[in-house]
């Protein structure tokens, strides 16, 4: 499969078109119906963690995403211009915490990460923030 | 696919909230606006018929966790979860929400048991 790109605004509006266009490019690729899942619940988290946390909720800021296939492989990379994120800053959620202790954040990155073979974040000065995504089928 | 909606019912016993279609981030706080909505108006037991969700992300399932300690606060309530599908469950599981929530097989299961 060759690479495909999709631009959209660092706005939640455009999500369900970051996941569809996703979606497409997994199934074009031949992934199972749980990788397919799998992949675009990876997607919803990595987008809300930009838009939230990149752009801090601002709506003008601009995503670009890639996806391609890798012998073996299903690649999708996200581009944003926002604030330089650093991943070791996220605490890892309290999974066996009771309900009234539970916290409301953190669950993002342990979704990208249990349900993604390999997740990776690089900071450019100049590119910006690159998240890299892997599904091995 | 389908679209996703939102459909709430006052019953005698508690209110039933039947989510339709894919509940991505962008649509958790419309179901988050709606059930605080119904909290603040004095409504404490719920019944969320799930049986025609086919997406949920972390955002949603915050929902739930934030709707769940309001209304069990004091004991006056609680979410109960209906006819959660396999892959949803997944999702709940992923998060180690399963042992957190009463789950029922069938929407008339979990309005009877209030």
């Amino acid at each position: 499969m060759e690479s495909v790109e999709l631009t959209v605004s660092s706005d939640l509006d455009d999500l369900p078109q970051v996941i569809d266009f996703v979606r497409q490019a997994c199934t074009a690729a031949g992934l199972s119906d749980n990788a397919v899942f799998a992949c675009e619940l990876a997607t919803d988290e990595a987008c809300t963690n930009i838009i939230d946390h990149a752009y801090g909720g601002r709506s003008d800021g601009v995503i670009r995403v890639a996806c391609w296939t890798e012998p073996g492989a299903f690649v999708v990379q996200f581009h944003d211009q926002g604030v330089a994120f650093d991943p070791s800053k996220i605490r890892e959620p309290l999974l066996n915490e009771v309900l009234a202790d539970r916290p409301l954040g953190g669950l993002g990155m342990h979704f990208m990460r249990s349900l993604m073979d390999e997740v990776r974040f690089d900071f450019d000065p100049i590119q910006g923030n690159m998240l890299t995504m892997t599904k091995r089928f | 696919m389908a679209k996703f909606s939102i459909e709430t019912h006052e019953l005698k016993r508690c209110v039933l909230v039947t989510l339709h279609g894919r509940i991505d981030s962008s649509k958790a706080p419309t179901v988050e606006a709606k059930v605080r909505e119904l909290i603040d108006a004095g409504h404490y037991r719920f019944v969320i018929d799930m049986s025609e969700v086919e997406f949920v992300s972390s955002a949603f399932l915050r929902v739930l966790i934030s709707a769940s300690k309001s209304v069990r606060r004091f004991n006056r309530g609680d979410v109960y979860l209906a006819a959660v599908p396999a892959r949803i469950q997944d999702v709940f599981d992923l998060a180690g929400l399963l042992p957190l929530f009463k789950l029922y097989d069938t929407q008339v299961e979990a309005v009877g048991s209030w």
